[in-house]
């Protein structure tokens, strides 16, 4: 038994250390990991109705990967052009979402980690409250402030600011809004957890050997809550990246996100193998990419435990 | 020396709400000097370093740097660095980078950077050592790597924010001797906040005693020590024995009080309070254990003290005898150790002596907490 077990089970006893373990085991394996290799498996698979399941059609195949790539058989392009472009365009557009977070997130987090008094639990709970509201409301609240006639349009078309309503959700800024402030907690409190505990003397040894604000946080501040930056941007890259909602809510009626495409694939055409290989596409190349951030920007693995 | 930066506080407030913590403090630190602010904890010592570094504005009066009000200068424009008392060295920052930041952030090139931390590495003593990062130095090693930052940015004036108390005893008594060197080689001046009389009389030129934001006095080491201005600066600076009566009567520089325990004894009235004693004043006498020796048997007068051995310890350098003395406190006898045979006095009375001038004579006051 490795060490780190015997230790696990002298500290709970062996009934307790199994129940725990077996616990942990079942939510990993049994919920997590399983129904993903079934995935894997479903989007190496044919699309056939049930009788046929099991029979000699049902044989590993590449073609629900080979879609995405050159589209239908036979089909007019030579490429998938329509839902390539939809998968590049949401990654892009969840690297946005994200970098945009932290530009506001970061300085939220510093003043709430750097600051001291009762107020900081104020603003915190003021933070958590709107997301005991649910992420459909919450979608629809943008709608309403986003809209033709919503707040903003009435407000800046009131003050004279546009002549005429300016489309919001045309222009896809609501839907960077509404994913930008679904994720916000997911920033804040990783880099908050780290620069609270950076040492205040810290900030003003930097103040006083003559750092300017920007340079304090540039070399003094970011490094130290670089932990806690990845963990978030890893977290609000992937979510903003998988989500379903937001896109379908606040979204323009040109801008697909291409988990509306994995919905339609398992929900519309019925075809769960080509939904499993474009859900496996999305989440094997988000994992990449944010590996390779990783690597650029020297994260290391345990830091995004932070 | 004296071609180093001063220092003046002018009539300098410090409040918090209704809390002060600085009160009126008047201070001229001369250029080049070793100036140290000793005091207990909370007795607004750091709060002066902050206002002169600049983190902090006065409520009224003024801080002058060279003569200059610092009004609105922020900290990082003042000609001051400060060492923090827990370091604060960049954890992340290689040992050279730590020690050039000033100079990165005006600009100079990795290479002269590299260069000044090399030198700077020299002077303390740590040749080599820039590629390391802080946390894989010795305590000591991080001390003089902050003094070496600190210098780094060329300062006209060193604030230290007791940087030797996380040291333990003997790297603390060495970094004294170390500090004091290292003052007097750079020339500029040095401003040091300590509670620690230790090290505020090893390494000042001057010191200021502070006790709940006042300033009591400001002097030389040895000033302070045989001369106090208050009963405060007696019982914080050094050990003292501490005698309560009234003042029976002036003669001069010299005054005798009763009391209540050990008769009439005569002594010194301190410089700053010559003129300001009458009779029937509280005051306090104080005498060093030092200027205490045992007399003959029998011995009576004005610089007498009886007083019944409780018990007595041997230091190495010194014996020490310690009897029963008035309102319960003990008086501390210090014999120095000259290789005599020693005779045990416990349970015993015996006469003590000393010589007026020895004994110093302050009005009634708080003492500093044991």
């Amino acid at each position: 038994m490795p060490k780190f077990l015997k230790e696990f089970f002298n500290r709970n006893g062996t009934g307790m250390g199994l129940a725990i373990l077996g616990l942990v085991l079942f939510w990993t394996i049994g919920l997590i990991i399983l129904p993903q290799l079934s995935m894997l498996d479903f989007s190496f698979r044919p699309n056939l109705p049930p009788p046929e399941i099991g029979g000699p059609k049902d044989v590993y195949t590449l073609e629900n990967y080979k879609y995405l790539i050159y589209g239908p058989e036979g089909g007019s392009q030579d490429y998938n052009a329509v839902d390539l472009r939809v998968f590049f365009r949401t990654l892009i557009a969840a690297v946005c979402v994200t970098i945009f977070n932290l530009i506001i997130c970061y300085p939220i987090a510093y003043y709430l980690g750097q600051s001291k008094g009762s107020h900081i639990r104020i603003f915190a709970i003021m933070l958590i409250i709107p997301y005991w509201i649910n992420e459909i409301l919450r979608a629809f609240a943008l709608r309403i402030i986003f809209g033709e006639t919503g707040v903003l349009n009435t407000l800046f078309v009131g003050l004279g600011i546009f002549d005429t309503p300016f489309d919001f959700i045309r222009n896809d800024i609501a839907l960077y809004a509404g994913l930008g402030y679904a994720y916000i907690l997911l920033m804040i409190f990783p880099i908050y957890n780290v620069i609270e505990s950076l040492d205040h003397n810290q900030i003003e040894a930097a103040r006083d050997l003559g750092a300017p604000w920007w340079r304090i946080h540039w070399r003094v501040v970011i490094p130290y809550a670089k932990p806690g930056i990845s963990s978030g941007c890893t977290m609000v890259f992937m979510l903003s990246a998988g989500a379903l909602a937001a896109p379908q809510i606040l979204g323009g009626p040109s801008s697909l996100w291409f988990t509306q495409l994995i919905y339609q694939q398992f929900n519309d055409n019925n075809d769960w193998p080509q939904g499993a290989a474009y859900a496996i596409v999305l989440l094997v190349t988000c994992i990449l990419f944010v590996l390779a951030v990783m690597r650029l920007f020297k994260v290391n693995m345990g830091d995004i435990g932070k | 020396m004296s071609a180093g930066v001063g220092v003046d506080l002018e009539n300098l407030w410090i409040r918090f709400g209704d809390f002060v913590a600085v009160r009126d403090a008047n201070v001229n630190i001369n250029g080049g000097d070793f100036f140290s602010f000793l005091g207990p904890s909370g007795c607004g010592k750091t709060t002066i370093l902050r206002a002169v570094s600049g983190f902090l504005d006065p409520s009224e009066g003024r801080v002058l740097i060279g003569g200059k009000d610092m009004l609105g200068i922020g900290p990082n424009k003042r000609p001051t660095a400060l060492i923090f008392q827990n370091l604060a060295l960049f954890p992340l920052m290689k040992v050279w980078e730590n020690i050039t930041f000033s100079m990165e952030i005006k600009g100079a090139s990795a290479a002269q950077r590299r260069k000044r931390a090399d030198e700077l590495l020299d002077m303390i003593a740590l040749p080599g050592q820039g590629d390391k990062l802080p946390s894989e130095l010795s305590g000591g090693q991080r001390q003089r790597v902050a003094i070496a930052r600190a210098l780094c940015a060329e300062p006209d004036v060193l604030l230290l924010d007791e940087p030797l108390s996380a040291l333990d005893l003997k790297l603390r008594q060495h970094m004294r001797t170390e500090l004091r060197e290292i003052q007097q080689r750079v020339g500029i001046t040095f401003i040091y906040i300590t509670h620690d009389q230790g090290e505020a009389l090893t390494m000042s030129d001057n010191i200021a005693v502070m006790r709940d934001g006042v300033i009591d006095q400001i002097a030389t080491g040895k000033t302070i020590y045989n001369d106090p201005n208050t009963a405060f600066a007696a019982s914080f600076v050094g050990e003292n024995n501490v005698f309560r009566g009234k003042i029976k009567q002036v003669m001069g520089t010299e005054a005798m009080i009763a009391t209540n325990r050990s008769g009439d004894l005569v002594a010194r009235i301190s410089t700053a309070n010559q003129g300001k004693m009458k009779e029937g004043d509280d005051a306090m006498l104080f005498i060093r254990p030092e200027a205490l020796a045992i007399a003959p048997d029998g011995a009576t007068g004005d610089h007498y003290v009886t007083a019944r051995v409780k018990h007595e310890e041997f230091e190495g350098n010194v014996f020490n005898i310690f009897t029963q003395g008035d309102g319960g406190k003990e008086i501390k006898v210090s014999i120095p150790n000259h290789g005599q045979s020693f005779q045990d006095h416990t349970g015993q009375s015996i006469t003590l002596e000393y010589e007026t001038q020895n004994a110093v004579l302050v009005p009634a006051g708080e003492l500093a907490a044991e």
